[in-house]
């Protein structure tokens, strides 16, 4: 159990994420348990990476044959992060839209949107 | 450094917890600074400075800006309608 | 459905969410035990092969450079959607053609005190060196475009913390941060389509590599890195206008 410790703290947030958007009472507090829950797979992506005793890949001041942990996935990190933040003004967008013509920001309560 | 990562994950999955928890959205964008924050030391202790310095910038300026931006136009426009209506 | 209904839907699901993802990692190698080759092979030869110290970068723009192509067209769909789902309708278009007074202000603002009006638009020069700083030395040390590029944009929220709305609005509003969001993503693709007028395939790096640890090395790498940066920052700064453009026409009204 130990020595799985970050991956079950991944599941935990993802967990906890998903329970937020479900009883969500409020528009913008959904997108906010929407960014709980990618930032899960970060731990995922960085508990994959790591390597015991293992140094940051960035040559600048240790010598190219060091032991380092890996990048590959510090690169996949690196511009999901950015991005995501991005996607949550669009969201945010959709959200101000929806409170400007429907008056409410509680999901419950779109009612205009029911087809 | 491997007590300090595992306490930080711990608290990481309590913060998580808590700002599902909070109702006020205003609360949750300051609670959400917190864990972005928290982000970045871990990404820090766990050797990924890049990733870290990513989290800082976008977990301190740019992701708390956007919500408070939403929720500042979001007041604005509720104060635009109650005049409206107030006037006729 | 009801909120306890749905919880209890919920609870369920997570409950068999939660037993397959356990059963599954129990099979992963321990935490801290890296075993994959990919990270090693990289990590010894992206110094010599790109002349690039900071291996992270080398493996976002260079050898995995398609796939930050499309995140950034992703960035650049997001920032259009923003932009035309919060375009002013006919309702604000009549309301700011009939330019009514508000007596009342929105906030009731206390003076800000000149301290935080001084120091604010101080270090807004400040952010802007720093942002290029980080931005051009992605190479190097940890940075790169995507930082540069945030810390770049969020410079201009301190002018809105000075209360200085004048210049804020007319810094955001200039036709050439469209111009430059534009380009940034369109130069990243061009970059590409410059590998290809060599004979080589689609985003090699073809420039020359020039000396380890200068500024003016790892050919390509730096030049997409600052395409990258340009198109961020423009990015947020639009997406910022375009969350505020009421409240800064109604300040703009206020003031005359």
């Amino acid at each position: 159990m130990l020595d799985h410790y970050p991956y079950y703290v991944a599941a935990w947030i993802f967990l906890c994420g998903l329970y937020g958007i479900v009883r969500s009472r409020h528009l913008v507090h959904t997108v906010i348990c929407l960014c709980i829950l990618q930032s899960s797979t970060y731990v995922l992506l960085l508990a994959i990476g790591f390597r015991k005793g293992g140094y940051a890949p960035i040559f600048a001041d240790i010598s190219p044959g060091v032991v380092t942990v890996d990048p590959v996935v510090q690169a996949l990190m690196l511009t999901d992060v950015v991005v995501e933040v991005t996607v949550v003004a669009l969201l945010l967008a959709m959200v101000v839209k929806a409170y400007e013509k429907g008056r409410t920001t509680s999901p419950d309560d779109l009612r205009f949107m029911r087809g | 450094m491997m007590i300090l990562g595992s306490g930080l994950l711990a608290l990481i999955a309590v913060s998580a917890f808590v700002i599902v928890r909070t109702d006020d959205v205003t609360n949750q964008i300051i609670a959400l600074s917190f864990y972005g924050l928290l982000f970045a030391l871990l990404f820090f202790i766990f050797q990924a400075p890049d990733v870290s310095l990513s989290q800082i910038t976008v977990g301190a300026i740019a992701l708390p800006l956007m919500v408070m931006l939403a929720i500042t136009r979001m007041k604005h426009r509720a104060e635009l309608n109650s005049r409206q209506e107030k006037k006729p | 459905m009801s909120e306890r209904r749905r919880l209890l839907l919920f609870l369920f699901g997570a409950v068999g969410l939660a037993a397959i993802y356990c059963t599954g990692i129990r099979n992963l190698p321990p935490f801290g035990d890296y075993r994959g080759p990919y990270g090693d092979v990289i990590a010894q030869l992206a110094v010599y092969q790109r002349h690039a110290t900071d291996t992270v970068n080398a493996i976002t723009y260079d050898y995995r450079g398609f796939d930050t192509l499309g995140e950034e067209f992703i960035l650049f769909s997001a920032v259009t959607g923003v932009a035309l789902l919060l375009r002013p309708d006919k309702e604000e278009r009549k309301r700011r053609n009939q330019q009514q007074s508000n007596p009342a202000s929105f906030q009731d603002r206390a003076a800000l005190s000149e301290t935080v009006q001084v120091l604010t638009t101080a270090l807004f020069g400040f952010s802007i060196l720093f942002g290029f700083y980080i931005g051009t030395h992605g190479q190097l040390t940890p940075g790169g475009g995507f930082q540069g590029g945030v810390i770049i944009a969020g410079a201009p929220m301190l002018l809105y913390v000075a209360e200085n709305f004048e210049a804020f609005r007319r810094i955001l509003s200039h036709p050439l941060i469209e111009l430059f969001e534009a380009l940034g993503a369109a130069a990243y693709a061009l970059v590409g389509f410059v590998a290809l007028a060599v004979g080589a395939p689609f985003l090699t790096n073809v420039l020359p590599l020039g000396k380890t640890g200068d500024v003016f090395s790892s050919g390509t790498i730096a030049l997409i890195s600052a395409c990258v940066g340009v198109e961020v920052a423009a990015g947020f700064m639009l997406v910022t206008f375009e969350y505020l453009r009421e409240i800064l026409a109604r300040e703009k009204n206020e003031e005359d």
